[in-house]
């Protein structure tokens, strides 16, 4: 039999501090740098928002000989397109990702509406036309005279933009509340309480990070913030249960040990399952392609950090709230919250036998 | 374990599989030998999937219905009605106008005389249908205010006429299989239109969206054989008005060949100059008295077509009529709020007129296709635009295909090395989730897009998680002593609450994802759920019944490879 842990006995809660503190740091570096890049005036915004979001359009564009970016952006700067950004895709070098902004103020205003969605891509495609005429046929490599085709286009208004946006971070919190009650509804709401602090701070190390590397934040990343909520929430849910089976196994330990060995009991099973789906998201990630790249790296950063939060965070909190909760339960007796109170545990047990 | 029960778990399980197996390779008519080549299963797979505009190619556009376009117009309208009563009744109305401002819609009629307030409102009732409208006095303004409720029932009922005009539209194109839909939140007046396959949409775009709104209206001026009253600037025109337009006066652009020296140039190359024009307003008779459109060329010259039209029988009897009454003054085509032709009335004409104008033969075809299939009832705008060339689609079905087996090999790579045989056990529940997913896609009729096929290969992760906590608790079990029989069943037994638990919070944020999700996110949450709950019948029962089938060949199982 392989095994990783065979007999794993470490002190995580005894640690907490340090590990709150790394969370800490990180969640403050994406802070200051969405902070500081919406502060600093001509720099970029704290997020690299995608059309989605912002509004704007994006062009796919393939060419037969690719150009280099800087000719692509003269070409366009020529044509009246200034603020676009030109990017080559990484995995095939004669794809070009252009985006245009919304054209200026001008464009939420009434009756610009119509013309902005076309404008951008009716220049662009002036500017590309200075390489070559644009394949007529279904594919570039069918016409023998195209030197390039636009094989895809997306391009939302600022209305929509800002619609989808707002429905991004209610979904989120929504999801969010929805978790917390069914934890509190199996468990308690302390357990549900750490379990969604735990996701929160998953949530937004992520941002924090796509901040702080300007990866672009688009719909499909609040589709992989969602599966994140989900994944990080099933690790917690794996501890708590084992928390809940093994109180009423050892009812003269505390919580604070229980809580410790279910983490160290679980642990092979956090580090493989954790391990799978790191892997499964890599493949998505090697080969997910342009289009789910943001998605992928989202779920990538959001399995890791889900995985450390369970440990680091949701148990921590929880111990922690369920002590001071019992602590109040037994006001008449006040005792410190110590690790081998005795008048907490004969509360535990009615508190366990009630659930059962 | 009993094998009564075992028996009927295999056989459950088989025809699952079966029904799986069928439901994505199966053909969909009665089969024949084709359909157990390997050319044939991948026709079939091909024609089983529905899939998605990310990964088929085509156009995804969002339009949004300009209900507060529609509304202000008919606020101006009743400004223009009250009016024209006011004059053909003799009532003191000082003025009409439309108020639009801070999202209401309303109209105010101010008179110099307050005692004639209510005969001035029984005016306004007997001609204007106001009806939905709520009315409040004071002094000497009445104002006429479209209530929220009555706002709703509009924007509905313009979005429903919006959608089947568009329908219309898109039917005569030859689009093959769109997908029209309201789209958004209730009150968000929008409109979803999937055109799979098509690349270029602008031509759809423009046709769809095309407002066509014909009106013959009265151009004012002198009568014939006086010219055409024609200003060269928009402020000329405005100041034969006195500086503003009264409600029931318009000032239209019109596009005419230059005159020098009041001689009109009978030379067709001349490029055309814009002249202003003052019509009268509301029109004589408009799109919605239309009975047929047709493109029509004379010499069948690209650049020479003209729009024929012919009214309905209301319509022409009003216009014959009022054309009776007018020989001799000026009458104007206007196509869009723009002067296409002007012409003096020889003689009372009844029922069909000619747009004329440099079309071209598609621009004419087009436009006579938007005027036959009748006026949007406002105006639309594009709110969102995918549009996804097949060879993108093509690269995203290669790169999902390679992610999904990617990390489907190393999945297997590693729960084979790590839990040797009962690795072989996840293995078949893992291709068994993966086969009754796509089947479960199929069976509902749901489109696989891009994050769809994401969501597969999460779930590839997460389904073997639910063998991982078992296989892990079996372990346990093992490590305290237990015999095998006793480990396997109580590893199921215990990590059985905690899957249900895990399943049932993944799929409640996928749920949220699913109802408030559009698009390709959909199709994420779609797969999600979908795997996960198939996951609880292969994870659990499937898995469960191998080891069945493992522990119940030896008469004493001692040991388990895991």
């Amino acid at each position: 039999m392989f095994q990783l842990f065979t007999k794993l006995d470490f002190d995580w809660l005894g640690n907490r501090k340090y590990f709150i503190m790394v969370s800490v740091v990180i969640m403050l570096a994406g802070l200051a740098s969405a902070v500081v890049r919406q502060a600093r005036p001509g720099g970029t915004e704290a997020f690299n928002l995608g059309v989605d979001f912002k509004g704007g359009t994006v062009l796919i564009v393939k060419f037969k000989t690719p150009p280099t970016a800087e000719n692509l952006r003269t070409a366009l700067s020529n044509a009246g397109v200034t603020d676009a950004i030109i990017q080559q895709s990484t995995s095939k070098p004669d794809e070009f990702l252009i985006k245009l902004p919304l054209e200026g103020p001008a464009a939420t205003v009434e009756g610009a509406d119509k013309a902005q969605v076309d404008a951008g891509r009716t220049k662009v495609k002036k500017a590309l036309d200075t390489f070559g005429k644009e394949a007529t046929t279904n594919t570039l490599a069918e016409d023998g005279n195209g030197a390039y085709k636009i094989i895809g286009t997306e391009a939302v208004g600022p209305i929509a933009g800002n619609e989808l946006r707002k429905q991004a971070v209610a979904v989120t919190l929504l999801a969010l509340v929805g978790i917390l009650l069914y934890i509190a509804f199996r468990f308690k709401w302390t357990y549900g309480a750490g379990a969604v602090i735990a996701v929160f701070h998953d949530v937004l190390v992520t941002l924090g990070l796509f901040s702080i590397f300007q990866w672009e934040v688009n719909l499909t990343v609040v589709a992989a913030l969602l599966t994140i909520v989900g994944f990080s929430v099933n690790d917690s849910i794996v501890i708590f249960d084992r928390i809940r089976e093994n109180l009423k196994l050892r009812r003269r330990e505390t919580l604070y040990d229980i809580t410790n060995e279910s983490v160290n009991q679980t642990m092979s099973r956090t580090v493989i399952t954790g391990g799978l789906v790191f892997l499964s998201t890599l493949a998505l990630v090697i080969w997910g392609g342009e289009v789910l790249r943001s998605f992928s790296i989202a779920l990538l950063i959001g399995v890791v950090f889900g995985t450390y939060s369970t440990i680091a965070i949701a148990s921590p909190i929880m111990v922690w709230w369920q002590q001071k909760v019992d602590a109040a339960s037994v006001k008449p007796k006040p005792v410190t919250p110590t690790r081998t109170s005795t008048p907490r545990k004969t509360d535990r047990r009615s508190r366990v036998a009630k659930q059962t | 374990m009993n094998t009564k029960n075992f028996k009927w778990r295999v056989i459950i399980i088989a025809a699952v599989t079966l029904l799986g197996l069928y439901g994505v390779f199966g053909p969909r008519h009665k089969p024949t030998k084709q359909d157990f080549t390997w050319a044939g299963i991948k026709a079939n797979l091909r024609n089983n999937i529905k899939l998605g505009l990310d990964l088929k190619g085509g156009t995804h556009l969002v339009m949004r219905v300009k209900v507060e376009d529609a509304l202000k117009r008919l606020c101006e309208n009743n400004a223009a009605e009250t009016l024209r009563i006011g004059k053909e009744k003799n009532l003191p109305v000082t003025n009409a106008m439309a108020d639009v401002s801070g999202g209401n819609f309303r109209f105010k009629v101010e008179t110099s005389d307050a005692s004639k307030v209510q005969a001035i409102q029984d005016a306004i009732k007997e001609k204007v249908d106001i009806s939905d409208w709520t009315v409040s006095a004071s002094g000497n303004t009445i104002i006429y205010t479209y209530p929220t409720s009555a706002v709703k029932v509009f924007s509905e009922k313009a979005v429903d006429q919006a959608l089947k005009i568009i329908d219309s539209r898109l039917n005569a194109t030859g689009v093959i299989e769109p997908t029209l839909q309201r789209h958004g939140a209730a009150g968000s007046n929008q409109i979803l239109l999937q055109m799979p396959g098509l690349q270029d949409p602008e031509r759809i775009k423009g046709m769809l969206a095309g407002e066509s709104k014909l009106e013959l209206v009265h151009v004012v001026g002198p009568p014939s054989p006086s010219p055409i009253q024609k200003y060269n600037t928009k402020e000329e025109a405005m100041a034969s008005l006195g500086g503003t337009v009264p409600p029931n006066r318009r000032v239209l652009p019109y596009k005419d060949e230059p005159t020098t020296s009041g001689q009109q140039q009978e030379d067709p190359n001349a490029p055309k100059v814009t002249y202003w024009v003052v019509v009268e307003t509301p029109a004589v008779v408009d799109g919605e008295q239309l009975r047929d459109a047709q493109a029509v060329s004379r010499t069948q010259q690209d650049n020479d077509y003209q729009i024929a039209f012919s009214l309905k029988k209301d319509g022409a009897d009003k216009f014959g009529a009022w054309t009776g009454q007018n020989i001799n003054q000026y009458m104007g085509v206007v196509l869009n709020d723009e002067v296409k032709s002007i012409a003096y009335i020889k003689s009372q004409i009844s029922d069909s007129g000619e747009i004329s104008g440099s079309f071209t033969k598609q621009s004419a075809e087009d436009l006579a296709l938007t005027l036959r299939s009748g006026a949007l009832p406002a105006p639309i705008e594009y709110q969102e635009e995918r549009t996804v060339g097949p060879s993108l689609g093509a690269d995203s079905i290669r790169a999902g295909l390679y992610a999904s087996v990617g990390g489907l090999l190393f999945v297997i790579l590693f729960v084979g090395f790590y839990y040797r045989l009962s690795g072989l056990n996840a293995i078949l529940a893992l291709i068994l989730n993966m086969l009754l997913t796509v089947a479960g896609l199929i069976v509902l009729g749901a489109t696989l897009t891009l994050p769809g096929i994401a969501g597969i290969i999460l779930t590839i992760g997460m389904a073997v998680d639910s063998n991982v906590l078992v296989f892990e608790r079996i372990r346990e079990e093992l490590r305290e002593g237990k015999n095998v029989t006793s480990s396997v069943w109580g590893g199921f037994d215990h990590a059985f609450i905690t899957i249900i638990d895990t399943h049932i919070t993944t799929i409640i944020s996928s749920l949220f994802l699913f109802v408030f999700g559009t698009g390709p996110i959909r199709g994420f949450a779609v797969t999600l759920i979908l795997g996960l709950v198939i996951n609880l019948f292969t994870a659990i029962y499937v898995s469960r019944t191998i080891f069945m089938y493992v522990l119940g060949r030896k008469q004493k199982a001692e040991s388990l490879s895991i």
